[in-house]
């Protein structure tokens, strides 16, 4: 049959958010893929000249729901690094436990998804039962379930109590349970691997090559996560890049499904090596000069770049989000795939469009 | 193979993950941030929230003692709370109810009269010499000062 276009969402039951793929199959199999992107351009990065700096942490926070805190840690880092602000002991490894409770709840929504986008509904369901857990952990500890809004330049906002604490170590504990549970079905049933394994492969060369981050990348066998920068109160907690070596769409979940354990197991380091003390240290004056700042995202790495001037508004916020980097790969994986299999491919990058268009 | 079938059988003797929400409710968090409040009492209008407000939701009219906050601008992060200066800001556990005309919050208070410290200054310029009105409108031009 000669070559045709079929248009792949904005709209798309398996997405969360608008992407337009233009498909070009032959016979059902895919031979191109040409992306259409900005449905959700808000423009976000143009506020830092009618914002001040402070109020640019809320906004920053709206980049991206899903990983909101690690946003505006992200952009106090920055900002802390351009003023010459040390943040406190306790601070640091508060970040670190809100950082990685979102990352599970963003990996727990994923893995969701992803369950959904194969047609397996009842993981999908399961797998959002146990994340309500941490979204009430969230919503008890920071007072919001999503944009919790615990950072600010100095520190966090809030402390966590004893109780609270014991209480977010208890409430893991059924989290974990909730999540091994569905391990043998997510990473060994039949059907799930029937539609996972072998498809949308990217390999170690082509990931390196094409600019992938995060879980894309590791599921390619490179052992890049940048955490092991040291950043927060990573440097004072073990832990390990999960790595897998298959670059298809089994190994990305595997990837994910493994950070969701990877990251209960720091709250718990970082709970369990909690030095007390405050949390956030007076700021005064405005931020000066430039600053690059590179953390890791649920998605993978985010890249902040910040240009101030000395008065209380930037001059300049550049938000580089995985996503964006994830967008070649993804072209690359699309190519020789049968049309069926896109979306479980597309949704296998973890396509956070709100991230990419700010 | 059948792995879930475990789950399934499980959930049916597990306690139901969701709850017959309009009848049964939930408590909420102690520290959940539904609602702005503002105790107009305590309230001196000195604008702080509206000027920290990433939203700028906030007016503050300090002439006609009105405080207005359009709860569907906010963003309900409590930042206003934070820097209030008199603690007169607080955020209500409870979220809203849902509405069917969108009406901004508009409170009023008496806005605290700076009456004493206009009159013993005019008093105290009077019974000198100038500066009662180059105070008003350039006061902050320094340098052609009598």
């Amino acid at each position: 049959m000669a070559r045709t276009i079929i248009p792949f969402g904005p709209q798309h039951p398996v997405l969360p958010e608008p992407v337009h793929l233009k498909l070009v199959v032959e016979d059902e199999i895919v031979k191109e893929a040409v992306p259409a992107l900005g449905y959700v351009h808000r423009g976000l990065e143009k506020l830092v000249q009618i914002r001040d700096y402070h109020q640019m942490i809320q906004i920053v926070e709206r980049v991206c729901g899903i990983c909101s805190c690690i946003h505006a840690k992200a952009y106090c880092q920055g900002i802390e690094t351009l003023m010459g602000v040390e943040v406190p002991d306790r601070g640091r490894f508060l970040r670190v436990i809100w950082g990685e409770l979102h990352r599970v709840h963003s990996h727990l929504l994923w893995l969701g998804l992803f369950a959904d986008a194969f047609g397996f509904e009842s993981v999908f369901q399961q797998f959002w039962k146990v994340r309500e857990k941490i979204m009430d952990m969230m919503e008890a500890t920071a007072g919001n379930r999503v944009i919790i809004s615990v950072n600010v330049v100095g520190g966090t906002r809030y402390d966590l109590s004893p109780e609270q604490l014991r209480w977010i170590l208890e409430g893991l504990v059924e989290v974990e349970q909730g999540v091994k549970a569905l391990q043998k079905t997510m990473l060994e049933d039949y059907t799930v691997k029937a539609r996972t394994v072998g498809v949308g492969v990217l390999t170690r060369e082509q990931a390196l090559e094409l600019g992938a981050a995060g879980p894309t990348l590791r599921g390619s066998g490179v052992a890049q996560d940048m955490r092991q920068l040291g950043y927060s109160a990573y440097s004072d907690l073990d832990f390990e890049p999960v790595v897998e070596t298959g670059g298809d769409s089994y190994s990305r979940s595997t990837v994910r499904f493994r950070e969701v354990l990877q990251s209960i197991d720091l709250v718990r380091q970082a709970i369990a090596r909690l030095p007390e003390g405050d949390t956030r240290v007076p700021v005064k004056g405005n931020p000066e000069g430039e600053v690059v700042v590179r953390v890791e995202q649920p998605r993978g790495e985010l890249l902040y770049y910040i240009k101030a001037n000395g008065t209380k508004f930037l001059d300049r916020c550049r938000i580089r989000t995985p996503t964006f980097a994830n967008v070649p790969p993804l072209l690359a994986m699309v190519g020789g795939l049968e049309l069926a299999d896109v979306p479980v491919v597309v949704l296998s990058i973890d396509p956070c469009i709100s991230c990419t268009e700010r | 193979m059948l792995f879930m079938t475990q789950n399934i059988l499980k959930n049916f003797v597990r306690p139901k993950a969701t709850r017959a929400y309009p009848f049964v409710v939930r408590e909420p968090f102690e520290n959940f941030r539904g609602e702005l409040v503002n105790d107009m009492d305590k309230c001196i209008f000195c604008s702080m929230c509206a000027k920290k407000c990433p939203s700028q939701c906030i007016t503050v009219d300090r002439t006609t003692g009105t405080w207005d906050c359009d709860p569907y601008a906010c963003v309900y992060c409590s930042v206003c709370v934070d820097s209030c200066p008199v603690n007169s800001l607080s955020m209500k556990n409870q979220h809203r109810k849902p509405a069917v005309v969108k009406e901004p919050l508009l409170l009023k208070g008496t806005p605290p009269q700076p009456k004493k410290k206009t009159g013993a200054r005019a008093k105290a310029s009077g019974s000198e010499t100038p500066p009662a009105d180059r105070t008003a409108p350039g006061g902050d031009d320094t340098p052609k000062a009598e």
